[in-house]
């Protein structure tokens, strides 16, 4: 049964690696699903603002760990 | 106009769902072919290859089994579910595969995961003639455990827009053969293969797909309908590659010296 374990362990980490980066997408999610049907904006500056979100969530997690880890020279 | 209109936009889905699928099936095809062949190398081919036959069988039931039961689910819903698990994924792999492109995350070395896995097998005494329940369970864990993530993957590329199962499973089986038959030609790890340029390409792609379905089951409507897709592909691609310098500048660099 160790292999299920396994599994299962191996299915979370498919889509966790960081908690934080995981946590901010998924508000991300929350929030346009709420709040853009109520703005009459065009579909083109809807799917640019959803883009958008993520493009910031991802480029402020990576910079972040970055900004931990030392690259040696 | 509108049927020439209608087999590009088709295109530009099919065509990017056998890529995506074919190219995230080989990267997990090679890291399992690199464990069933120290297995097989260290403690005999017949119950390693028997091992990775029985996990491959209960895969194909899952993917069967799941796609069935898939058809039966309204497809917003679908779109919403794993368009956000494919979202969570395809991120994940592409900051993973920034941070290895810009040094920060060392590179998957599949010569030392050989060497590795075949120590550790040989510390578990010696192969046998016969049947080897060692040999097995290792090459069917391996098998299963990099399996489930092609299959998620088939899964997700394949439910997100109607009849786009088969095409994502011949993607994921096209994959296994390529990886099959190297590794029965060259009987070694697959080291030369760019596996975070794929990785790279991978998460580009499925952050994209990922990034459609969830606005799609959101009800947003996507200008140029699947033409989106190519347009987040190549958005996606110029934000990761612009990455790299940035993650490696803002990383604390420690000359040799000091």
């Amino acid at each position: 049964m160790n292999w299920i374990t396994n599994i299962v362990r191996e299915i979370f980490g498919l889509f966790v690696d960081d908690g934080s980066f995981v946590l901010a997408i998924l508000i991300w999610l929350v929030v346009v699903r709420w709040t853009m049907p109520h703005l009459r904006i065009s579909p083109i500056a809807v799917g640019t603002i959803f883009f958008a979100g993520l493009a910031l969530i991802l480029v402020e997690n990576a910079t972040r760990y970055s900004r931990r880890r030392q690259l040696r020279k | 106009m509108s049927f020439w209109r209608s087999i590009g936009t088709g295109w530009a889905h099919l065509g990017t769902s056998i890529i995506a699928s074919f190219l995230a099936s080989l990267v997990e095809c090679v890291e399992a072919l690199t464990v069933v062949l120290a297995v097989g190398r260290v403690r005999g081919w017949r119950s390693a290859l028997i091992g990775s036959a029985t996990a491959i069988a209960v895969l194909l039931v899952i993917i069967a089994t799941l796609g069935t039961a898939l058809t039966h689910i309204p497809l917003p819903v679908i779109q919403l579910v794993v368009g956000t698990l494919l979202l969570l994924f395809g991120l994940r792999w592409l900051r993973k595969a920034i941070l290895r492109s810009a040094g920060l995350i060392p590179l998957h070395d599949e010569t030392a995961a050989f060497a590795k896995n075949a120590e550790a097998m040989r510390h578990l005494g010696s192969g046998h003639a016969g049947w080897d329940k060692i040999a097995f369970a290792a090459a069917f864990n391996i098998t299963m455990l990099e399996g489930t993530e092609v299959v998620f993957i088939v899964i997700a590329i394949g439910s997100g827009h109607t009849g786009m199962l088969l095409p994502a499973s011949l993607g994921a089986v096209a994959a296994l053969l390529v990886i099959i038959a190297l590794g029965l030609i060259l009987h070694r790890p697959l080291a030369r293969i760019p596996e975070n340029m794929l990785k790279f390409t991978v998460g580009v792609l499925l952050s994209a797909f990922g990034t459609f379905w969830v606005g799609e089951g959101m009800n947003l409507t996507w200008p140029g309908a699947d033409w989106s897709i190519l347009a987040l592909i190549a958005a996606y691609l110029l934000l990761a590659l612009a990455m790299i310098p940035l993650c490696r500048n803002q990383s604390q660099i420690v000359t040799s010296n000091s």
